[in-house]
């Protein structure tokens, strides 16, 4: 049984613990780092190759949070992350968006919505489905309720509407980093560069 | 005491959560699923084992006053372990299970076991001891997990059986979870514990 306790053997016994038990750590994560970053660069792959065509390469924007994906030199087009309040909690989204303006497709990065009610915009492929190729210039991105053409998921009018926000937002982000590559690719973008801008400088 | 009967009273006579009713906080709260509560369960396995091993293998030299600060940070040790281990090779299913795994330090039958067996007995029974009382853990959760996957989405370990329509899905969430797992433990102690 337990040995009695003296200073010096608590002092000895607890800090040779600590001693072992970090150095079993350090070792541990040294061997487990690099299978750790290629299995989190693997799952971001994979996330942008579900919301875009084919790509070659990708390269991060860390401030503004999203991808810029390229075949060889042509650019295909844009993966952003764009997260809003849903129903039970944040929901964050991987938005494609091809150099068209129209989106590709989306995914869910993470979600805390009600299972089997809003969580179930990450298996209702009715709801999922509409996304691939939704191109903002003809269809009204709004949920019908609002007046808009996504069709909700049952009985998840706010999560679809959490969902629709954030669509609409990865596209307001698109609106500006195309005009910041080629100001003159999209007409009226401008417009709102300029107002964008005088609200910078006051 | 038999090495068959330490696995065996793991097991059934001391189910940690049907008869020990430890660990209640992973318990209700990763068996959404089979699959979720299998994994638990064998993570905490996992933990249980080599924190059991170590701890009866320093047990004699580890000075009274300081035994529960030497073997949580043994027990803190092999959870972090775990979690490097599963980042790299299932990550997946590290991000379903989540903060349940770092908790698994505090997870009362780690450091119950260590107190009530390991610190008295050899390495050898130490380890039976974390295997019965591990995989009596996984059992329960698994069956908890099975049985609110049943009835609240209407599959078992993925296998969907019922096509399109709706599970109750009271039981994937909370109510259903103290519900299923307050009816098995009725069953369990019933039928299974009096023999």
């Amino acid at each position: 049984m337990a040995a009695k306790s003296s200073l010096t053997n608590m002092v000895a016994v607890l800090g040779l613990t600590c001693l072992v038990c970090s150095a079993l750590l350090g070792g541990a994560y040294a061997l487990t780092k690099e299978p750790i970053q290629a299995a989190a660069a693997q799952k971001t792959n994979n996330a942008i190759a579900q919301v875009l065509p084919h790509f070659t390469e990708t390269e991060y924007n860390e401030q503004e949070q999203y991808y810029i994906a390229k075949d060889g030199d042509n650019l295909v087009g844009y993966a952003i992350i764009s997260s809003v309040m849903g129903f039970g909690g944040e929901l964050k989204l991987l938005v494609g968006i091809t150099t068209d303006g129209v989106v590709y497709n989306t995914a869910v990065l993470s979600h805390s919505e009600t299972p089997g009610l809003g969580a179930k915009c990450t298996t209702d492929a009715k709801f999922m489905d509409q996304w691939r190729g939704f191109d903002p210039s003809i269809k009204e991105l709004a949920v019908r309720k609002d007046g808009g053409d996504v069709d909700a998921i049952t009985a998840s009018t706010i999560t679809s509407r959490a969902y629709t926000q954030a669509v609409a937002n990865a596209l307001a982000m698109f609106a500006l980093l195309n005009e910041m590559e080629a100001p003159d690719a999209v007409s009226g973008a401008s417009v709102i560069k300029n107002e964008e801008g005088g609200q910078d400088n006051e | 005491m038999s090495k068959i009967k330490l696995v065996s009273d793991g097991l059934v006579k001391n189910n940690p959560t049907f008869v020990l009713l430890l660990g209640m906080c992973p318990t209700l709260a990763t068996t959404t699923s089979a699959i979720n509560g299998m994994s638990m369960g064998l993570a905490t396995l996992f933990v249980l084992v080599l924190s059991n091993m170590a701890i009866s293998a320093i047990a004699p030299v580890v000075p009274d006053k300081v035994h529960i600060p030497v073997y949580i940070v043994v027990i803190a040790t092999f959870v972090t372990l775990l979690q490097f281990l599963m980042q790299a090779y299932t990550p997946e299913m590290y991000e379903t299970l989540g903060l349940f795994i770092p908790l698994i330090v505090v997870n009362c039958i780690v450091l119950g076991r260590a107190e009530a067996f390991a610190n008295k007995h050899g390495v050898v029974d130490s380890a039976l001891d974390g295997i019965g009382v591990g995989l009596g853990f996984t059992c329960s959760l698994t069956v908890l997990g099975l049985v609110r996957e049943i009835l609240g989405s209407g599959s078992a370990f993925g296998y969907n059986f019922i096509g399109g329509a709706d599970g109750m899905l009271a039981f994937v969430m909370a109510p259903g979870a103290f519900l299923c797992l307050g009816y098995l433990m009725v069953l369990f102690n019933k039928y299974l514990k009096k023999n």
